[in-house]
């Protein structure tokens, strides 16, 4: 305890300090060069310990997993497509894969919907920031955290007994159920993405709410004025304009929901058929221990992100056009 | 945030309309609310009372709340000692990501060298790179230099997933400090290194303040890159999540003090969550509507 204490203060405190003396130390050494070789240099000093950090921890891992998936259970020796194959047809793999398009499709889908429908209807209250902050708040808490939350909503217990699962008791008001929510398959996946519903619905919210707020109230009165109802205020103004900052909420939501993977480890384990790509390559990393197998699925999903990734990068270079 | 209802056509629609209104999102914010609201209550109920009966009977008196559960969780299943673990993983993973980014931000944003746009183009690809793309071959690095299982080895790691999205940020938002600034720190014979800790880091405080609480959050919350980095062999080091993630199967049948273990992982987070909100939010539009 008092050395990770030590530890932490060492680096809370060094690291900084750390840092800044490269600065400066780099800044000193300059000084030998005349102005113009400076002005190169420097610019290679300050982004050098980024750049080392990326190439450590991001590209270099990836070329590898890429060369690593074209390998053996133990990466040493080539197995051509061996590996893309079994992905490909092995029906635990592709049960992971049909689940995480169901994730994405269905995240997406009601996490922008939601999260614009509640934009349009907190603009309209005094109590706003007050409702906002409740629907944001789960997205301060951890996967983990949200999905015991969730286990306790979908708590079953075997008909005729009290059920204590606040979902199975509303259900037992209205003379239905209990339902074993997580166990049934295949809509135990939709229970499952709910959690990721309610987490992140608080995220295209605030995104959405704050697009909203650039309409210019003169637009939507002057088609008030000439008569349009909401759903047509909606339909020919609202939505039209929003469009291009819903796509970039959909577009963070489908990513983070291909990559899920807190809530299946916490609350199923990847049974009852609810496992996802992202699950699928832990468990042939640890519980198979098969490195190729494993890499091919990560390969996999870095391919289904790679036209999100030109998408963010063409959009990035509009943006610095206009700068 | 701001109060002010803005559709002001409100006067002339029906009382109906709005009360609709109301009841709609009253309706929401209830379902955002009790699931959370659920857990609290039986976080503090008996461990006989949770499993008898539903958390809404605890509302009615007698009331009957007891602190057994977070008592058990802290001492029996080292919630307390991985409590600790979260704050020495995440509070100098923070800082070190923080720092890194602002100084390669300020090169991106202000100064000229051969395939800066090539390179920063790189980092927002680098963006939504899976974790599970590098996960095998950095365990193998950090295993290979004997560092897998120590704080060190998640504090890196954190530090390069977190960068892109730092620096991304930061230099969006320091390429639009005002130009003139830099230009007459320049003619008073202000180099560089001057002008970034002078001019450029005090002027990006809020952003700076948006992306440390934004990685605290991230990193507090992190549950892939514990369980891999620090994973089984160096247990006493786990973070939260990982632990009460485990805790899930291996309490079995005593769930009572689950509610008590999800409820500390979420504390922290809650508090920097509701005391610095503005900061949060400022984070994710910043780095979304721009990204």
């Amino acid at each position: 305890m008092d050395q990770r204490l030590i530890q932490a203060a060492i680096v809370v405190i060094g690291v900084p300090g750390v840092l800044i003396g490269y600065v400066v130390l780099a800044e000193r050494l300059l000084g030998l060069f005349e102005e113009r070789r400076r002005a190169r240099i420097r610019p290679w000093i300050w982004i050098a310990p980024a750049v080392l950090f990326l190439v450590v921890f991001l590209v270099y891992p990836t070329f590898n997993t890429i060369v690593l998936s074209f390998q053996d259970k133990a990466g040493q020796a080539f197995v051509g497509l061996a590996n893309y194959e079994y992905f490909f047809s092995n029906s635990d793999t592709l049960v992971s894969l049909r689940n995480t398009v169901l994730w994405v499709v269905l995240m997406t889908l009601g996490v922008v919907g939601l999260g614009l429908v509640i934009a349009i209807l907190v603009d309209r209250v005094r109590y706003e920031s007050i409702a906002k902050s409740v629907i944001f708040v789960p997205l301060a808490i951890s996967f983990v955290a949200a999905s015991i939350i969730w286990t306790f909503m979908y708590q079953f217990r075997a008909p005729g007994s009290t059920q204590t699962g606040t979902l199975n008791a509303v259900l037992g008001l209205v003379g239905l159920g209990p339902e074993a929510f997580i166990q049934t398959a295949p809509f135990n996946n939709v229970f499952l993405i709910i959690v990721g519903i309610w987490m992140w619905t608080g995220f295209a919210m605030v995104i959405l709410s704050a697009g909203l707020k650039g309409i210019s109230t003169e637009l939507l009165e002057a088609a008030r004025v000439d008569g349009a109802n909401e759903l047509q205020v909606f339909r020919g103004i609202i939505f039209p304009l929003l469009l291009p900052t819903i796509f970039v909420v959909g577009t963070t939501i489908v990513i983070t929901a291909l990559k899920s993977f807190d809530v299946i480890y916490t609350m199923t384990s990847g049974n009852f058929d609810t496992s996802v790509i992202a699950f699928q390559m832990y468990k042939e990393m640890f519980t198979a221990g098969h490195l190729g197998r494993a890499s091919a699925v990560a390969i996999v999903l870095l391919v289904t992100i790679i036209p999100f990734m030109a998408h963010n990068i063409r959009r990035f270079r509009e943006q610095e056009a206009i700068r | 945030m701001t109060a002010l209802p803005r559709a002001a056509g409100d006067a002339r629609r029906p009382i109906w309309s709005r009360l609709g209104l109301h009841v709609a999102l009253l309706v929401i914010m209830a379902i955002w609310l009790i699931p959370t609201l659920a857990l609290f209550v039986n976080s503090f109920r008996p461990a006989a009372d949770v499993s008898a009966s539903g958390w809404w009977t605890a509302l009615a008196p007698p009331w009957d709340f007891t602190l057994a559960n977070y008592e058990h969780v802290l001492a029996r299943q080292g919630l307390g000692e991985a409590f600790i673990n979260s704050l020495f993983i995440t509070i100098p993973a923070t800082v070190i990501s923080v720092m890194v980014a602002a100084i390669a931000a300020y090169a991106f944003a202000w100064m000229d060298f051969p395939f800066r746009n090539v390179l920063f183009v790189i980092v927002v690809g680098l963006l939504v790179v899976p974790l599970q793309s590098t996960l095998i071959p950095v365990l193998r690095l950090l295993a290979s230099t004997g560092i897998a299982g120590s704080y060190l080895a998640v504090w890196l790691a954190h530090t390069g997933y977190g960068l892109p999205f730092a620096v991304y940020l930061l230099r969006n938002y320091m390429g639009g400090l005002p130009k003139e600034v830099f230009e007459s720190a320049a003619i008073d014979g202000a180099n560089p290194m001057v002008a970034f800790f002078r001019l450029a880091l005090p002027m990006s405080v809020p952003v700076l303040a948006s992306l440390a609480i934004f990685q605290f959050l991230f990193i507090w919350n992190d549950l892939l890159v514990s369980l891999i980095y620090i994973g089984a062999t160096q247990s006493q080091n786990l973070p939260m999540t990982v632990v009460v993630a485990n805790l899930v199967s291996s309490l079995g049948g005593e769930t009572h003090f689950l509610t008590a273990a999800a409820f500390l992982t979420m504390a922290l987070p809650l508090v920097v969550f509701l005391a610095l909100q503005r900061y949060f939010v400022r984070g994710i539009t910043g780095g979304a509507v721009k990204g």
